[in-house]
Formats: structure tokens, C-alpha cells, sequence
């Protein structure tokens, strides 16, 4: 080395390489933060919570309605298209305390979003102090959502979470007071963004830009929480039992078949299709079950017991209804115990107009 | 003469999990291996065809080999715990 260089090589510190974490849910704006921050030279990795409430997954990976969408998990995806590692941590467990006792209440239905986005920033704050990384990012945009993007909540985010001026949102952060990356001159402030609103167009038009041309467009976000449907589910649940804890099987059997409250103590559940009688037939030594036997048809899944012959007939008699025998004078099926006794009965099919209303859960 | 440390070979069950939680598995048995073990991932979920694969993929992880038989699929991951 000339000695002038080797007076300029001792002068300049050398530059660290500063390191982010990214949520990334497999949504399009976790993925547009991602590529800002990775654009000014930062070394980014994501992180992914599994809470047991995600909307892909699951059903997709068990209906044949979904047989059209590729069988992929968006957010193992979006980190491949961005070259990207991905920690996807199991947090099933932790969540609990968050779904049932939200301190910011919950949203349209039982998404308690507020408290739900300051966990994982939360979970972050852990990761990096653990990994030894910067700072953190998420693909969040003031005023896309309604309770956890919004002006007055993302400074709550913050706040609560511990990421305080360590957690940057690249597509608003114009709109934000500046974070310690940016005083720091680790990011360039002018090389962010200043999105807001509902309207995805910035958004698409950044997307376009960076090349992006596939991407997943959940409606209304990527957890059941906010689905009306599975809402109904979960406060029938919570309602009918002694208590409001759960298991994850609980939760996903959620979004399995027909659900039918015949009693406070007793939900049948029948497949809607091969593949969830497939997925099903994985708790009949966890729970009752019922299918019948004289012809091809829907497993069911009894949640509580029996109490009376008059409980059990109507299980029989919606379980036949449910087969190819529909319209047959009678059905023969077999309950099955969880010691795996099993019993045969024939009933005639229930009739639709027999259908209570208020059983459809 | 050097002594080369013995490969492991580990087998997981993931039967009957759904997406994500076969990679999670998969995840949380590799991080106790070292490199050039392998771990065979037995799953039902058509996910983990895509998944596994490509979580291998963006954590420098090589699969080896992809068996689908009677609605199972098969995975075999040889760990690389060197990539950067």
C-alpha cells in the first residue's frame, strides 16, 4: 500500500454493515419496505409470526375450492423474490394473551390489530437485541388501516413495543418524525417514502418500479381475526365453554366444515370436502366421530357429548343428510369413540326445512 | 490422519401439521444440526412441497431429494449452517 493510501485507509473508520429485520407477513408493502432499505446497502432479514390465525395455509393447503391458488406460504415467497433469509417463529402460545386480553380492545370483529402489531414489533425488538442486528422495518403506511395504521396508533406501536426510534416504516416515513437510522446516516431519509391513505396506487406504482410484477393482494389482511365468518366461530366457541383458553387445534378446526351448535355443550362438525374429511380424519382418536357407512359421505366430528338419544339422533340424522343418501328413506352410520368402540345406526336423512336456523354456527 | 466427525441423519414427523408449521419443524430441527447432516421431513401438507424447498433455498440449505408416495411428501435437507 503507497504510503498516501495507507494514511486515508487509517483516517476512515471502517464502515460497519448495518443490519435490519423485516416483518414480512407475504403482503405486497412488507415486501416494497424490504427493497427500500436493501436499495441504501442495508443487509436485511425477515421475520414472520406464526400465530395460528393465518388466512393462507391451512385452508388452502386443505380445500379443493383453493386448488386454483398456488400452495405456497406468501411470506417464504416474497423472501425468495427478495433474496432474503426468513425466521418464521411460532409464537402459538405467547398469542393467547394477546387475542384474549387486547388492551386496545378489538377491531370489526376479534382482531385485536393494535395489540397484535406492538407483539410482534415487540418479538422484534427481542430477535434483534438476540441477533445483534440495527434496527428493525415494517411495510407499515400511515392510515392504510383502521385500527393499527393509523396517525394516533403508530407512535403507540412504537412506544409500547420498545422499538421506539429503532423501528422504521419506509413507505411513510416522511410522514414520521426521523429514526435513529436516519440521524445516524445508516438510511437516507430522502430515499424513503411519504405513502398515506387507503389507495394502493403509490404502492403499485413502487412495485412496478422495483419489478415486482407478482404478489399476493390479501382482502382485508392475512388472518382470520378479521373475518366475519370466522369471528362468528370463535365467539361461539368462547360462549359455550367454561372458559375462553384454547388450543391451536381449536383455532383450526375453526376453518373446517359445516359447524352445527346443537346444544351449549354440543358442536358437530361436518367436512365440507374430501380434502378436509381427509385433514379430519387426523382427531378421530381426539374426538368422536360419525360417517356413514351405507353410502359415500362426510365425516363429522362431535366437539362435547351427548346427553340425550334426541342430541344424538339429530347428529345422525345431519350427517346423513350430508352423504349421497340424502335422498334415500335411510342412512346407516357408525359413531366411532375415541378408544375406538363403534356403533351403527340408521336414520332417515334430515330434511332441509328441518334444519334449524339457529344451529348454524 | 484426521478424524471426520459423523454425519447424522435425522427423520421428522410433520404428518398432519399444516402450513407453516411443517417449515417451523423443519426449521427448529436443522438449527440443532451441523453441516452436511441431513433431515428427512415426512409431511401431508401440499405446502411443504413449495415450502420446504424454499426455505432451504434462502438459508443456503441443499435438498437432496422430493418423494411424493400415498399422500405423503418426503423431504430430504442436507444443513449447510455456513451460508451467509
Amino acid at each position: 500500500m503507497e504510503p498516501a493510501q495507507e494514511k486515508q485507509f487509517k483516517e476512515q473508520p471502517i464502515k460497519k454493515q448495518r443490519k435490519a429485520v423485516a416483518l414480512i407477513s407475504g403482503g405486497l408493502d412488507s415486501m416494497l419496505a424490504v427493497r427500500a432499505i436493501q436499495e441504501q446497502g442495508i443487509h436485511v432479514e425477515g421475520i414472520n409470526f406464526f400465530t395460528g390465525f393465518c388466512v393462507e395455509g391451512h385452508t388452502h393447503a386443505v380445500r379443493k375450492k383453493h386448488k386454483d391458488k398456488q400452495k405456497r406460504n406468501n411470506a417464504l415467497w416474497v423472501a425468495e423474490q427478495l433474496g432474503v433469509k426468513l425466521h418464521i417463529v411460532d409464537v402459538v402460545e405467547e398469542y393467547k394473551d394477546i387475542l384474549l386480553n387486547p388492551v386496545h380492545g378489538y377491531g370489526k370483529n376479534v382482531n385485536p390489530c393494535l395489540d397484535c402489531k406492538t407483539f410482534m414489533v415487540k418479538k422484534a425488538v427481542e430477535w434483534i437485541k438476540e441477533h445483534d442486528f440495527d434496527f428493525i422495518i415494517t411495510g407499515e403506511v400511515v392510515g392504510q388501516r383502521p385500527m393499527s395504521q393509523r396517525r394516533e396508533t403508530m407512535p403507540i406501536v412504537a412506544k409500547d413495543s420498545g422499538g421506539d426510534d429503532l423501528l422504521v416504516r419506509p413507505l411513510s416515513a416522511k410522514q414520521l418524525p426521523a429514526t435513529l437510522p436516519e440521524r445516524e446516516g445508516w438510511l437516507d431519509r430522502d430515499k424513503m417514502y411519504d405513502f398515506s391513505g387507503r389507495t394502493r396506487k403509490p404502492q403499485m406504482a413502487l412495485a412496478e418500479k422495483y419489478g415486482f410484477k407478482d404478489y399476493a393482494q390479501p382482502a382485508g389482511g392475512c388472518c382470520m381475526l378479521t373475518d366475519e365468518n370466522y369471528a362468528i366461530k370463535l365467539k361461539d366457541m368462547w360462549t359455550n365453554r367454561s372458559s375462553r383458553e384454547y388450543e391451536l387445534d381449536d383455532i383450526i378446526m375453526l376453518k373446517m366444515g359445516r359447524h352445527f351448535r346443537l346444544a351449549p355443550h354440543l358442536k358437530i362438525i361436518i367436512g365440507r370436502e374430501e380434502g378436509e374429511n381427509n385433514f379430519m380424519q387426523g382427531y378421530k382418536n381426539l374426538m368422536v366421530s360419525i360417517f356413514p357407512i351405507s353410502h359415500p359421505g362426510a365425516l363429522c366430528l362431535v366437539d362435547g357429548e351427548f346427553k340425550s338419544d334426541e342430541e344424538l339422533n339429530q347428529a345422525l340424522s345431519l350427517v346423513a343428510r350430508y352423504s349421497k343418501g340424502k335422498n334415500d328413506p335411510e342412512v346407516t352410520l357408525k359413531v366411532r369413540q375415541i378408544d375406538a368402540t363403534e356403533a351403527e345406526y340408521t336414520v332417515a336423512p334430515m330434511l332441509e326445512g328441518d334444519i334449524n336456523k339457529e344451529w348454524i354456527v | 490422519m484426521s478424524h471426520q466427525p459423523e454425519k447424522s441423519h435425522q427423520q421428522l414427523d410433520a404428518r398432519r401439521l399444516l402450513c407453516p408449521l411443517p417449515v417451523i419443524r423443519a426449521q427448529d430441527a436443522v438449527a440443532k444440526l451441523k453441516t452436511g447432516d441431513l433431515l428427512t421431513v415426512t409431511s401431508t401438507d401440499p405446502g411443504a412441497k413449495m415450502d420446504i424447498p424454499s426455505w432451504s433455498r434462502i438459508n443456503g440449505h441443499k435438498v437432496i431429494e422430493i418423494i411424493e408416495k400415498d399422500n405423503e411428501i418426503i423431504i430430504t435437507i442436507e444443513v449447510n449452517q455456513e451460508s451467509e
